[in-house]
């Protein structure tokens, strides 16, 4: 998606700090990766120091497929935070990806009312800034 | 627990919605505490344990109102409305161990005239233990406060169990009735019907408004000794017969639990009711933390009163109203009595268990449960009984 609300953006975004920094230094490349344990192989998100399966301080930062299904969504019909007032309704969705880690996003081209648990979802970047780049998802 | 502690006192500020002239949290809270003190028959200078909420005055500020000298041990209990319970829990310890002899245990906010929690997740997750997580992955997509975390998981629950939104509204309902008879709950006078509840607006689907507790203000705070010292106050001492905290893994992310249902409560209440050997079928009432409808229903089925999937179907036909098989939250809970961050519960089993209810009274209620709920699904229970 191309930006236009450069200056205006308004709604929370993430901290530029550790290990969120990376994973959304890649999503500004064009790249969704989860990290992958080196030591027992496990994929994880939200990005953590150690692998909590195995107890490994050793990662990569591993290219996710891109696909996913519909996990559970909230329409929110009545705004709690003032940056997304002009939103509703819209729906916050949990992505399971094939990777099996979860992530919440957003469908792009679904009406919150046609949103299903199981739809099948494809990765579809916003650049909602010039400096972030939040993964969202389009009807697979 | 052998030696069991003890609830010997409990006391309450009033619980407003008053924007114009509020109290202060402070005064609210050190009202609870002297009502708590008194009812217990205790000169406060007794009181040498102090555990007040995260949210709100400082030990030291407390115990310099109150005139509190000299505290020999004092801590807060960080697990959102999931502490009311852990700080009665950690009391208990600490009368029971022998590093205090008379604790108090108070919580309350202006949750109403002041902290709104919307307001304040908005500008600083750091309240929350997965504030940054929160922050760096929910926050950008408009994830932003309980009720539309919690709602993920209601949704789950409709997919997977077919769950629906009547018996959602059954639990708003039962609480409503119960304030009927609750002449300090801030929803007396304002009965509610099925259709009131469905015609209320959506907050956050499957939320709408009377899924959704208070927004009040007010304290409430127990004070907790060991039975011996028990007998020679006021009031007949409630016994906690057992109590535990859990949390769900992991605590810090809402979303990437392989069971999504599993909460602190899951692993926490078959500790409870073992310690206190009882079995979930013999309770005669449950003060259930019900900061969300859903909420209630998961944690009625994660306590084992019923298995999961069967919540829905349990919380029907007056089930869980005064008269019921499981009277739940006889004082109107958050819903319709007040929020105050599950406190009021402990205060109305306590009071169910001393037998001074009125028309709302459990008759000869012998066992009591009290549960609270917080932040990404915290879990505690205690076992009370007379």
């Amino acid at each position: 998606m191309t930006n236009d609300r450069t200056d205006d953006y308004a709604k929370p975004l993430p901290a530029q700090d550790g290990l969120a920094k990376q994973f959304y230094a890649w999503c500004k490349r064009g790249d969704l990766r989860f990290q992958r344990c080196s030591g027992c192989d496990a994929w994880r998100h939200v990005p953590r120091e150690m692998c909590a399966l195995c107890g490994s301080f050793e990662w990569t930062w591993e290219r996710s497929s891109g696909r996913g299904a519909v996990f559970s969504w909230t329409t929110v019909a009545r705004p709690m935070h003032p940056a997304f007032a002009n939103d509703v309704p819209y729906a916050p969705v949990v992505v399971e990806m094939e990777e099996g880690v979860r992530l919440v996003s957003e469908v792009l081209d679904c009406s919150p009312d046609e949103l299903q648990i199981g739809m099948p979802v494809a990765l579809a970047f916003d650049h909602v800034t010039p400096d972030v780049t939040l993964p969202k998802f389009r009807r697979a | 627990m052998r030696d069991n502690a003890c609830i010997v006192g409990i006391g309450e500020s009033a619980y407003t919605r008053d924007a114009e002239s509020p109290a202060s949290v402070l005064s609210n809270q050190l009202r609870a505490a002297t009502n708590a003190i008194a009812d217990a028959g205790l000169e406060t200078s007794r009181i040498d344990c102090l555990i007040p909420s995260q949210y709100g005055p400082s030990t030291e500020e407390l115990a310099a109102n109150l005139g509190i000298a000299s505290l020999r041990f004092a801590t807060t209990v960080h697990m959102g409305g999931a502490a009311a319970v852990t700080s009665v829990q950690t009391a208990a310890m600490a009368v029971t161990s022998g590093y205090a002899d008379y604790a108090l245990v108070v919580t309350g906010w202006n949750g109403y005239s002041a902290t709104r929690t919307r307001n304040v997740l908005a500008s600083n997750t750091s309240v929350i233990p997965g504030g940054d997580i929160a922050r760096d992955y929910y926050m950008p997509y408009g994830l932003t406060v309980p009720a539309q975390w919690y709602a993920l998981i209601a949704r789950r629950h409709m997919h997977e169990f077919g769950t629906t939104a009547e018996q959602l509204g059954a639990i708003a309902l039962a609480m409503r009735r119960h304030a009927q008879l609750n002449g300090r709950a801030v929803m007396r006078e304002r009965a509610m019907t099925i259709e009131d509840y469905l015609a209320s607006p959506v907050i956050a689907h499957p939320y709408r408004l009377f899924d959704c507790c208070l927004e009040t203000d007010g304290a409430a705070a127990v004070v907790v000794t060991s039975a011996e010292r028990a007998h020679d106050l006021a009031q007949p001492p409630v016994r906690v017969l057992g109590a535990a905290s859990a949390h769900p893994y992991p605590a810090d992310d809402i979303t990437n639990r392989r069971d999504i249902f599993e909460t602190g409560l899951t692993r926490a209440a078959p500790r409870a009711f073992a310690m206190a050997d009882i079995d979930p079928a013999d309770v005669d009432f449950a003060q259930i933390y019900d900061c969300f409808t859903f909420e209630v229903l998961q944690q009625i089925e994660e306590a084992g009163f019923c298995a999961r999937g069967e919540g829905g179907a349990f919380v029907e036909g007056g089930r869980i109203e005064l008269g019921g098989d499981l009277p739940v939250n006889t004082h109107g809970g958050l819903l319709s009595e007040a929020h105050v961050l599950g406190m009021n519960h402990v205060v109305e089993a306590v009071r169910q268990l001393r037998g001074g209810c009125g028309e709302r009274q459990v008759p000869d209620a012998e066992v009591g449960v009290v549960t609270g709920w917080g932040d990404f699904g915290d879990g505690s229970i205690a076992v009370l009984g007379r």
